[in-house]
């Protein structure tokens, strides 16, 4: 039975992949931010798969309490896959960096201090995987989110040096770029439908990125054939696009 | 692999395509003179204006189109969900006119109302004692997802109806039963306890001894009491996830009566009639009982090796709504003289697991489209055993005699008394006939309410779309009794469907 640590749990695309994971005969532990509101999802883990599941509390920005984190989390995991992250405001953000620090820091700094740890104990194992959730906005920075798009294309860079560094390890670094999905962090958001993934199909992709080992894996499919034509529209056309 | 590389292909064509596509429109953008230029760009603008309002917020986002089970009647309502008490609790202190929702499996109206609120999402196990098999969750858990958790760990719903995608919220407003309901009774003789949220937002527990004027009331109250938050069941244990099943042929009616008596120590019976068939031969068709099987009586090594888990079946699904021509006089007449003329004449011994003994129609999705567009309902009603044959001999015949209102398929079962304010259960003989939607049956089903009423009979409501006041007051004996206690809880009626105030309870 495999152990998997779930940073961020409480987001919808968190739980589905707790619910998947847990389906497939993994135990999990759901952390989050004011832990104790996932007993009872723990709970009906428990009972719907007969798997373990533990919640632990834990705040991605509260770096220097990271490493006591990670040391309390028993038995080691075999999978961390790290979901949390922060939308937040692109327009206050530009004009507040307090707004601008919290994505930052959310995406990215948060996520440096967590896996850096994460990495250190699987390289010593020489085992282990590590998912992390970025996003399309990564990949090409836009008017509307980029500042919350270059904390995440600092994310996917940074998971992309890792599984450089740990392929040697035996450890298996994955990087998923959700498209739009149907979740809180994009409620009254008007979603384009077909495009738009429910968290339960991020978290198949989630899934079958991690059996098949898979590097990088976008969610839904077709967003790899998106992205690849949204990176390819020449500078001097997109500035002038209203996106 | 194959269709794989195929679909890459014609991606990979698509957006080169596209990219040729755009550069063409950049190259042309720029050559061409002002005129043409401005025309593109009000012509793009306005394609992209088109996009936006397409995405645009809806008004209203809550504002839904949905209808039960039977398709009929299609309302627009506004949905609420809530996975949480504290969400709950502001929808029921901000609304009016509202019912809670379920999967929707009931057939009629029962479950519509202005504002509907949804328990899909509150679907949590709360508990699950493996040694008593005792367990405890959420209204919105399925009955689906009750088996899946239970059935490999050996335990097994006492009271399951033709379907397990009903929640359990579901399963008690309409105090649900199923193939056992002659020998183990309804879903609520099984319930440990239950909480609801009343109108005024406070949470009562409730049991067979705790608060059971409530209890009473909320069991087959439809929904009308409150929402049924969570509840504790008790289950029964079971060997293997197969029923050991005979299916006998039946002849006429005074054989099928015999037949259902002689099995009244089986737990599970049920008959299926070919309702098209006249005089002598009236009341034909088969009667199918069960039992649990033990393991040394499964049928093959497979199944003695893992007893508790069954393969899983194919899902099939009826993707469309069918032309209302499919189901015609000719077609139900055939289907229904095959389905008896298939049958060999003794009995018929089989192992099946427990989805083709309890779901034979779970297994193709969607299938009440096959009534086409304008929906159909299910007229189910019951009457008192001694005038059973004389009752039902009547219903059929005059139903013969319209030849427009042919009935598809004709369930038979016996029953016995049942408990709670509103029981469908007496001791006596139901039969469940489901009709197409079409002009003047209503109309047509309003004369058989007058016979059921005659031999003191009545109708289940959750399968109702149509019955009027004074047949539901009549028929059913504690209607008083019920109307007060749904006022004393929720004053100014709350909770209230569509079908609540079609009957009079709160109107
Ligand atoms: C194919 C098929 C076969 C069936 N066979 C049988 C059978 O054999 N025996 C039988 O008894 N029934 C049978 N039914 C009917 C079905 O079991 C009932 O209608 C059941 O109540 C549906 O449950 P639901 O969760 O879909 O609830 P809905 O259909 O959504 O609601 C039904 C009623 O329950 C109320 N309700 C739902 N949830 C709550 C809640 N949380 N709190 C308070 N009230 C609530 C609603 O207000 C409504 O009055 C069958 C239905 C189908 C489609
Ligand atoms: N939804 C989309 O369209 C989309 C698209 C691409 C990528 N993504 C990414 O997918 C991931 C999951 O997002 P989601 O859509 O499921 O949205 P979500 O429900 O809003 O999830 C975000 C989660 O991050 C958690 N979080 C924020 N700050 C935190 C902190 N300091 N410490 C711990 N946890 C913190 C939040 O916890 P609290 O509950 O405590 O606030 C929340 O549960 C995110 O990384 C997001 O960027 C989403």
């Amino acid at each position: 039975m495999k152990d998997v640590l779930i940073l961020g749990a409480a987001s919808d695309i968190a739980k589905a992949v707790a619910y998947k994971f847990a389906g497939e005969g993994c135990n999990v532990v759901l952390a989050a931010r004011n832990a104790a509101r996932l007993t009872e999802t723990a709970t009906d883990i428990k009972i719907r798969h007969q798997v373990e599941a533990t919640t632990a509390e834990f705040d991605a920005l509260d770096f220097a309490g990271h490493a006591a984190f990670y040391e309390a989390i028993k038995p080691k995991p075999d999978v961390v896959v790290l979901v949390f992250g922060y939308l937040g405001d692109q327009k206050k953000a530009q004009i507040d960096f307090a707004e601008a620090e919290q994505i930052i820091d959310t995406n990215y700094t948060g996520a440096v201090s967590i896996l850096n740890i994460v990495a250190n104990e699987f390289e010593r194992r020489r085992a282990g995987t590590i998912i992390g959730i970025s996003s399309v906005a990564g990949d090409r920075g836009r008017g509307s989110n980029y500042i919350y798009g270059s904390a995440k294309a600092a994310l996917t860079a940074y998971l992309s040096g890792l599984r450089n560094r740990l392929a040697k390890s035996n450890v298996q670094v994955i990087t998923v770029k959700p498209g739009f999905v149907r979740t809180k962090m994009t409620q009254g958001l008007p979603l384009p439908g077909p495009v738009t993934a429910k968290p339960a199909q991020v978290a198949d992709d989630v899934f079958k990125a991690y059996r098949k080992r898979t590097d990088q894996v976008y969610s839904l499919w077709m967003w790899r054939y998106l992205m690849l034509i949204i990176r390819n529209i020449p500078e001097p056309i997109f500035k002038k696009m209203s996106l | 692999m194959i269709k794989i590389s195929n679909t890459v292909k014609f991606l990979a064509v698509l957006i080169l395509g596209s990219l040729a596509g755009i550069i063409g429109i950049l190259l042309l953008v720029s050559r061409s003179d002002k005129e043409t230029r401005r025309g593109i760009k009000q012509k793009g603008q306005e394609f992209m204006n088109k996009i936006r309002s397409a995405r645009e917020p809806a008004a209203e986002p809550n504002l839904k189109k949905i209808s039960n089970w039977g398709n009929y009647p299609q309302v627009q309502v506004k949905f609420h969900e809530f996975e949480d008490i504290e969400t709950l609790r502001r929808l029921v202190d901000q609304s009016e006119q509202m019912i809670a929702r379920g999967n929707g499996r009931c057939y009629g109206d029962s479950a519509l109302a202005p504002q509907v609120i949804s328990s899909l999402r509150y679907n949590k196990f709360l508990a699950f004692d493996r040694d008593k098999g005792i367990i405890r969750c959420q209204s919105g858990v399925l009955l689906s997802e009750i088996l899946d958790v239970i059935v490999p760990q050996g335990w097994f719903l006492p009271v399951t109806p033709g379907t397990k995608l009903i929640t359990v919220g579901g399963a008690i407003a309409s105090d649900v039963h199923g193939k056992s309901q002659h020998k183990a009774g309804n879903f609520s003789d099984h319930l440990i306890d239950m909480e609801i949220m009343v109108g005024d937002g406070s949470i009562v527990r409730c049991s067979h001894t705790e608060n059971t004027e409530l209890f009473l009331t909320t069991c087959g109250g439809m929904g009308l009491t409150g929402v049924i938050l969570n509840a504790t069941m008790q289950l029964i244990p079971i060997e293997t996830a197969y029923i050991r099943q005979e299916s006998i042929k039946i002849h006429n009616f005074d054989h099928m009566m015999d037949i259902f008596e002689e099995s009244e120590d089986w737990s599970y019976s049920l008959a299926w009639i070919d309702c098209l068939a006249q005089g002598q031969q009236l009341g034909r068709g088969y009667l199918m009982r069960g039992e649990h099987a033990k393991v040394d009586e499964l049928a093959t090594v497979k199944q003695r090796q893992n007893p508790l888990v069954p393969k899983k079946r194919l899902k099939l699904n009826v993707p469309f709504n069918f032309p209302s021509f499919t189901l015609n006089n000719y077609t139900i007449t055939a289907f229904n003289t095959a389905l008896y003329l298939k049958h060999p004449n003794d009995v018929v011994k089989s192992i099946v697991d427990y989805d083709t003994f309890f779901y034979p129609l779970d297994t193709v999705q969607n299938w009440n489209r096959i009534y086409g567009k304008r929906g159909f309902t299910q007229y189910q009603f019951i009457l008192p055993k001694s005038v059973s044959r004389e009752g039902m001999h009547r219903i059929l015949n005059r139903i013969a005699r319209s030849r427009r209102y042919v009935p598809f398929v004709a369930v038979l079962k016996l029953y016995r008394q049942q408990n709670g304010y509103l029981p469908f259960g007496i001791e006596g003989f139901s039969l469940a006939l489901d009709f197409a939607i079409k002009p003047g049956l209503f109309e047509f089903l309003d004369e058989l309410d007058q016979i059921v009423l005659e031999y003191g009979g009545r109708l289940y409501l959750t399968k109702d779309v149509r019955m009027n006041k004074t047949m539901f007051t009549q028929s059913y004996p504690n209607v008083e009794r019920f109307i007060n206690n749904v006022r004393d809880l929720d004053h100014g009626h709350k909770f209230k469907s569509f079908q609540s105030d079609r009957v009079g309870i709160t109107q």
